[in-house]
């Protein structure tokens, strides 16, 4: 029991803050703060009157409360909309990015020199609501990538964003949807040309570093016809006692043969062991697949003490597939309700997901998940596994699989189950000498090697020492 | 809906008075704060999540007779074909929500098989002390049933009877000018050690369209052994709103069958409590649904105690515009180690016109379980018909020897002969084919 207990009690290496100088915006939302936003970020006219839209939208919706979650609702005027480190003009090179930022990601483990990189990674980097950098921005663009942050793509590629922006989440999609859409201030913007294979993973890493503030942003990926993309995204906020809001949305387009890829390493600050403060995650993903198209899901979530995420997938074209991937892991007071909605719209589309819930504490982790086959979607197919693996006896797990058919080619299975972590299996490996603890991580890895399998190599690396991280003392 | 709302809560106060003497017992009390329940609360909607795919507004915008005559030229060989059989049942007999006593045969004998008015009157002190005590007053439905409670069937086995015959509750509405709605109320308690089957019918003997929300709620003691079967095969214009929700003491095994083969609108709530250690629920439901019939199995499991188990099995099969709906909740409480909950739910669905809605779901606060879950949707294996087809089974019969195959999971453990029989008939006749199944 001790161990369990102390494998739970790590703590989070992240939280510290770092002193930057900010511009921030003054607290509240009204239409002169969504207005100033729109000015900062030297917007065209059309781009001002969509969010003032979606803000009208937002003002006549309420909070959504069906998620097996409990929290206090933040109040939206208590917000700051805006908050960016003070910059210099232009960043072109390194040396113009504030060093005390450059020290930040030095200590997180990313480097923003692209000389120093060894591997293949592009990063764009989002503190709090802007975007100070994006690596390897020149070199991909002699492929036609377009790498930016979403600020820029507005002003450079207008068209694009403004044929795109909106089309898979639509603005009055949900409540957190369209607060984003009022008030999103940066995120990332990608394309891909047709029949481009990107040489290099795409990331982007968003860093909360000032209190009071919110973090919207919204993350763009267009990959044409016959292109392929994979695409990472890392996360992670200073120690605070307050709850922080982290609203985002993220919208792929596969167009047809496209194929895009995104994981995801969750891990905002969770709060401390009391429950108290942590990041309220309450973000909307989603990707449409054209004909023959691919996205694949993968995400760890190991952060946030209020989590209410559902990356879906939107199969339009024929033959188009969408998988999802996912390692829930929720410790102490954390709460988790995420899951993934598969709507098969096109012939012969298919859907696979898979979902590893590990709950520890007296945190709470629920599934929910949507699987639907419209009358059209002749011989689609899905299979679903959703496990639960509980330690400790205080906590809660649940499933909430929604399954709509509408066709009788449709071939859908579900399972699901939920138990702890076999005794046999710890005294097998206590046998050999193994100690408890890693015998633990050791069965919990082997757990959720289906999903970790799935993730970029170094993301790979990355999770696995997270995940024995979290559950650090929490075995019992 | 408000409509119809409105009426019953006048209608509420006409019945209040015919109530006479019974006014002032405890059990009036209940009446009295299940209306203003439902008064708060009115009826379910799309809204609600329990009621998302089941929409019963065009079902209430329609005026249905509260009250009703009582009917007595119905005669036993008109309706023989509903009953196992003619003799070898007790028999508890409504017409139209009034006791049929010329249809019965009840006793008082080792243990009572009667109905629930005369239990209010002779029976006080089991009514006090059990009804209302097991059923949801807090579900606005179950709360309407509540406030209108006087008559439906009453069972009362004392501790160490086994019950030599099944019991035969069978529910008839009969043509009338006017569209009927119907409220029985069933209590069975069973005592320790105690054994029964029962074997429930809702019949629609009309065209008329008929509305039941009925309420039944059963406790089985200590070591009690229980087998609930429902029938449902009623009219083209008939809808069930059925709630059962059972409390089960220490090793008590209660076992339901819930048989949807007929019937407009069909939503069965079933929800068990088990409350004590050792106890075992088992849940099996068959769905065969063509037309534009629905059927919405509800199905909830509470492990309270530590040390039960929980079997659910339910399988549907769905031609033309038929729809069905599961959803299966299975709720472990903390401190309820040791559970083993199992749920399975298969869907065939035959046109692309029938459509299923399934949510199994999990809720999960103790370590220590085995708790799965596991939910099918598909077609006919083509392999298997083309095997049947091949030695000359027409293809007709070859899909229905399939369907029944597919269904047989959930009709093995069937104890009383006569049911299997009568099932396995109506499944054929259901499949529109002349096959005797044997199980």
């Amino acid at each position: 029991m001790d161990i369990l207990d102390k494998v739970t009690r790590s703590d989070y290496k992240y939280g510290f803050y770092t002193k930057v100088d900010s511009d921030r915006a003054p607290k509240g939302l009204n239409e002169d703060i969504i207005r100033m936003i729109s000015a900062k970020k030297q917007e065209p006219e059309w781009m001002l009157e969509w969010r003032l839209e979606a803000f009208e939208q937002w003002k006549k919706m309420t909070e959504p409360e069906w998620a097996h979650v409990k929290y206090k609702k933040p109040n939206y005027q208590d917000i700051t909309y805006y908050s960016a480190p003070k910059k210099k003009k232009s960043l072109d090179s390194l040396d113009e990015v504030d060093p005390e930022l450059l020290k930040t990601f030095e200590k997180l483990g990313i480097s923003l020199d692209e000389q120093k990189r060894l591997s293949g990674v592009a990063v764009d980097v989002v503190v709090d609501s802007v975007s100070v950098k994006t690596t390897f921005r020149k070199k991909l663009a002699e492929m036609g990538i377009i790498f930016c942050s979403i600020s820029d793509a507005i002003r450079e590629y207008p068209e694009m964003v403004k044929k795109y922006i909106g089309t898979v989440v639509p603005r009055g999609d949900n409540f957190f949807a369209a607060l984003n859409s009022a008030v999103f201030t940066d995120g990332s913007f990608c394309y891909i040309p047709k029949g481009v294979r990107c040489p290099m993973e795409l990331s982007t890493y968003f860093r909360i570093n000032e209190a009071g503030t919110g973090q919207f942003e919204r993350t763009l990926l267009i990959a044409d016809e016959g292109s392929y993309v994979s695409y990472l995204e890392g996360c992670t906020a200073p120690m605070r006692d307050e709850n922080q809001l982290h609203a985002a949305v993220v919208e792929l387009i596969a167009l047809d043969n496209a194929e895009i890829k995104y994981s995801t390493v969750q891990n905002w600050y969770p709060g401390d062991k009391e429950g108290v403060g942590g990041v309220f995650n309450f973000v909307t993903k989603r990707g449409i697949c054209e004909r023959n198209a691919k996205i694949s899901w993968t995400q760890v979530e190991t952060g946030s003490a209020v989590t209410w995420k559902y990356p879906s997938c939107i199969l339009k074209g024929d033959n188009s597939i969408g998988e999802f991937y996912s390692v829930a892991v929720t410790n102490n007071y954390q709460q988790a309700d995420t899951g993934t909605k598969m709507i098969h719209l096109g012939r012969n589309t298919k859907s696979t997901i898979i979902s590893k819930g590990i709950c520890a504490g007296k945190s709470e982790g629920s599934y929910r998940g949507l699987v639907k086959i419209g009358p059209r979607a002749q011989n689609a197919r899905n299979f679903s596994q959703c496990d639960s693996l509980l330690m400790g006896d205080a906590c809660g797990s649940h499933t909430f699989p929604y399954i709509e058919i509408k066709n009788k080619s449709a071939k859908v299975e579900h399972e699901a189950t939920t138990s702890k972590i076999g005794e046999d299996q710890l005294f097998y490996c206590n046998q050999r000498g193994i100690p408890t603890e890693e015998a633990i991580a050791l069965i919990v890895n082997g757990y959720c090697k289906d999903v970790l399998n799935q993730l970029p190599m170094e993301f790979a690396v990355e999770a696995q020492k997270l995940l024995e991280v979290s559950l650090e003392g929490s075995v019992g | 809906m408000d409509q119809f709302k409105d009426k019953l809560l006048s209608s509420f106060i006409v019945f209040e008075n015919q109530l006479n003497g019974q006014k002032n017992k405890p059990f009036h009390q209940l009446r009295r704060s299940a209306i203003d329940t439902f008064e708060t609360k009115g009826f379910p909607t799309v809204r609600d999540e329990e009621w998302k795919y089941t929409n019963l507004k065009p079902l209430f915008k329609k005026d249905y007779n509260v009250f009703h005559s009582s009917e007595e030229s119905l005669e036993f060989r008109d309706i023989r074909r509903y009953f196992l059989s003619e003799s070898d049942t007790y028999k508890i007999v409504f017409i139209n929500g009034f006791f049929a006593s010329w249809l019965s045969s009840t006793t008082h004998q080792n243990y009572d098989v009667c109905t629930f008015s005369s239990a209010l009157e002779k029976y006080q002190d089991i009514i006090d002390e059990y009804a209302g005590t097991i059923a949801r007053n807090e579900d606005s439905l179950t709360a309407l049933n509540t406030s209108f409670a006087r008559e439906g069937a009453f069972i009362h086995i004392p501790d160490g009877k086994v019950v030599d015959r099944p019991i035969e509750i069978i529910f008839f509405t009969t043509d009338g000018d006017n569209n009927t709605f119907i409220q029985p109320r069933n209590l069975v308690v069973v005592g320790q050690n105690s054994q029964c089957n029962i074997v429930e019918r809702h019949q629609s003997l009309g065209n008329q369209h008929t509305v039941s929300n009925c309420v039944t709620e059963v406790l089985a003691k200590k070591g009690a052994q229980v087998t609930y079967h429902k029938i449902q095969n009623d009219a083209p214009n008939a809808s069930l709103i059925d709630s059962t929700t059972v409390k089960q003491e220490k090793d008590s095994t209660v076992t339901l069958h819930t048989f949807s083969f007929g019937g407009k609108l069909t939503r069965n709530n079933l929800e068990f409590d088990l409350v004590e250690p050792g106890a075992q629920a088992n849940l099996y439901g068959i769905s065969i649904l063509n037309d534009y019939q629905l059927v919405d199995n509800h199905t909830v499991v509470n492990h309270i105690s530590p040390h039960c188990e929980s079997n659910e099995l339910y399988k549907g099969i769905f031609d033309d515009h038929a729809r069905g709906v599961f959803n299966g909740k299975v709720h472990v409480f903390p401190h309820a180690q040791k559970t083993n909950a199992f749920q399975e739910n298969n869907n065939l669905l035959l046109t692309d016109t029938a459509s299923i809605d399934t949510k199994p779901q999990l809720e999960i606060y103790a370590d220590d379980v085995k708790c799965s879950h596991g939910c099918t949707i598909g077609q006919l294996d083509e392999d298997a018909l083309f095997y049947l087809r091949q030695r000359g089974i027409p293809h007709k019969e070859a899909q229905a020897l399939l369907m029944f195959a597919f269904t047989t999971d959930a009709l093995r453990g069937l104890k009383i002969g006569e049911l299997k029989n009568k099932l396995n008939r109506l499944i054929a006749r259901k499949l529109s084919v002349n096959i005797d199944f044997d199980l």
